[in-house]
């Protein structure tokens, strides 16, 4: 490799191995772990065995992997239902780590991770890595926020165990990002593509190019984006922006990540079993449409996830891939079933907002959230229609008022939100119901 | 002894005062005197009108959220140290004035003046103890034709 020519060297990973088993194999091995997997929570976890007993279905049933469909589904509000520790299928001795995310309304979502989980989620973000040709010897700036949030943690694990240099920096603090991807020589950063732009765009002002710069590639993830923005993103910078897919609920970072032919995240199926259902009605589609993303923990100890709707619209292609490996692909992910939203990188429903404004005033006011993209960064503007009983004479009771909103947000969903009292009946209402949420991103 | 003030909310937006004037006008309701109070992104209005009532319901018809609020109108010297002359009385009372503005037109040789107190009816009293001419709803109205 020279450093004019940024080719990435794609050498291959042991671990990357059950990329490529031959799919008989693979589904063998789906079928023995499957049923390892909704033995073990049928066991310990209650919520799953109860459901379980109510569809009348046994471990011993799960006699291929179609009859998975047998099995009920697992939603966002089961884990908040049994929050905090209510889905562990493993003591709390067992349990090394656990991590939190926002949920639908004030309380979080929490998933744990047992030794052996840790490995299993480092091992799926070494071939996440590898699936994109980043290497040991890389070295790698990682942007994702570090905390309860996996991203950080999860791609960090995931780079030291590949033998790359880590740089822990967190997100946020983008001048000193960019500094350090200058100084320190850095080859591969892990951030949220709309963070990477703007971090494109402030580099230009401090007068760096990131074409001049040993980058070669970029692993973004933790929000949806399209081909589109990749496009925009190789053409400035000239590295490669490869597209991983993950959340929380199943491990974190790492189920899919894209390889070097870039045509969507290969999901580490061997951890991960995917399923594409009908959202409305909750049959099972065929591989290639459109549905929901369903997924299901095939190696995860401490908090077994059986058919977990992830509201995600996509599709699953079993197209062979250029690149050799036997994994499906999803397609991208341009839209949810659910009304949640991201907005750089944290998960949001416009509920969350609804409990902030109800605690605030006692009523619920009319609202309107807007979503726009400003020099790439998200802004999340909160309209609240003024009413009787929210309006008054003075100016220091309105903006008092729109300051406790405000505040009340920043700390109940952790970003940043610009509040505006707008005039009665300016947010308009369709069938006597407001249309939430408002988003004017270009993604 | 105290004056009925509407307030409105106005976003900060080319057209909006203009709505709320025009409201009135078509009704045939004529502003008394007025005050503006902006940000950057909302302002209240506040008036006084001959039919406060029937402002009001004018106003809510168009669809704007209305405040009723209790102000005191008082007379005011029109020479220098006149205002102060008032707020030393308001100030020995230990209250509070959140805004003020004038009436347009004057009685005599004196000016009006709208005062909003954190107390409106200590501040009624204190006022006319101290002998300074707090003027009722009537007068005014009288006053403004």
């Amino acid at each position: 490799m020279t450093a004019t020519t940024k080719e990435a060297i794609t050498s291959f990973h042991p671990a990357s191995a059950p990329d490529y088993l031959p799919v008989p194999p693979l589904r063998d091995l789906q079928l023995s772990r499957l049923r390892a997997i909704v033995s073990r929570a049928y066991e310990r976890v209650d919520l799953y065995r109860g459901r379980m007993e109510e569809a009348n279905v046994t471990p011993p049933d799960l006699r291929s992997l179609e009859d998975i469909r047998k099995l009920p589904f697992t939603v966002k509000s089961d884990l908040r239902d049994t929050y905090p520790f209510g889905l562990f299928a493993s003591p709390l001795r067992d349990v090394v780590r656990v991590h939190a995310s926002s949920g639908t309304t004030g309380k979080p979502i929490v998933v744990a991770y047992t030794k052996e989980d840790i490995a299993v989620w480092t091992n799926a973000m070494v071939r996440s890595f590898a699936c994109c040709g980043v290497h040991e010897g890389d070295i790698i700036q990682n942007a994702y926020g570090y905390g309860l949030f996996t991203g950080g943690l999860g791609a960090h694990y995931g780079a030291e165990a590949l033998g790359a240099t880590v740089i822990p920096i967190s997100g946020g603090n983008t001048d000193r990002q960019i500094t350090l991807l200058k100084d320190f020589a850095v080859t591969v950063i892990c951030c949220t593509p709309s963070y990477f732009l703007h971090l494109t765009e402030r580099a230009l002002e401090m007068g760096v190019d990131i074409r001049s710069l040993p980058l070669r590639a970029g692993v973004f993830g933790a929000e949806p984006w399209s081909q589109n923005m990749r496009q925009r993103i190789e053409e400035t910078t000239g590295i490669k922006a490869y597209d991983i897919y993950g959340l929380s609920e199943i491990v974190g970072p790492g189920v899919a990540n894209e390889c070097l032919h870039q045509c969507g995240p290969h999901v580490f199926e061997d951890y991960f079993y995917p399923e594409i259902i009908d959202p409305d009605t909750l049959q099972p589609l065929p591989d290639g449409q459109e549905g929901e993303l369903v997924l299901t923990t095939l190696a995860k100890h401490a908090m077994p996830m059986i058919r977990y709707r992830t509201r995600d619209i996509t599709s699953l292609s079993a197209e062979p891939c250029p690149c050799g490996r036997t994994l499906r692909r999803i397609m991208r992910i341009g839209r949810r079933s659910d009304d949640m939203f991201i907005i750089r990188g944290v998960n949001v429903f416009p509920s969350q907002v609804e409990a902030v404004l109800l605690a605030v005033k006692g009523t619920l006011p009319h609202y309107q959230i807007v979503l726009t993209r400003e020099k790439n960064l998200d802004k999340m503007q909160v309209r609240v229609e003024v009413s009787a009983e929210l309006s008054g004479d003075r100016v220091k009771g309105l903006e008092a008022l729109r300051a406790r909103i405000s505040d009340a947000i920043t700390t109940g969903l952790g970003i940043h939100a610009d509040v505006r009292l707008v005039e009665p009946q300016t947010i308009p209402r369709s069938e006597g119901k407001a249309k939430r949420v408002i988003d004017q991103r270009q993604i | 002894m105290k004056t009925k003030q509407l307030s409105l909310f106005l976003e900060n937006l080319p057209g909006h005062l203009h709505n709320v004037c025009k409201a009135l006008a078509d009704a045939n309701i004529n502003i008394l005197t007025l005050s503006m109070a902006d940000t950057q992104q909302f302002g209240i209005l506040r008036l006084i009108v001959k039919d406060a009532d029937k402002a009001k319901a004018v106003l809510e018809d168009a669809g704007c959220v209305v405040d009723l609020t209790e102000v005191v109108a008082t007379e005011v010297a029109d020479h220098p140290g006149g205002l102060a002359d008032i707020l030393e009385v308001i100030r020995k009372a230990e209250l509070n004035v959140e805004y003020m503005y004038a009436f347009t037109f004057r009685r005599g040789d004196k000016a009006i003046l709208v005062f909003r107190f954190n107390n409106p009816d200590a501040a009624v009293a204190a006022l006319e103890a101290a002998g300074v001419a707090v003027i009722d709803d009537v007068e005014i109205y009288g006053r403004a034709e």
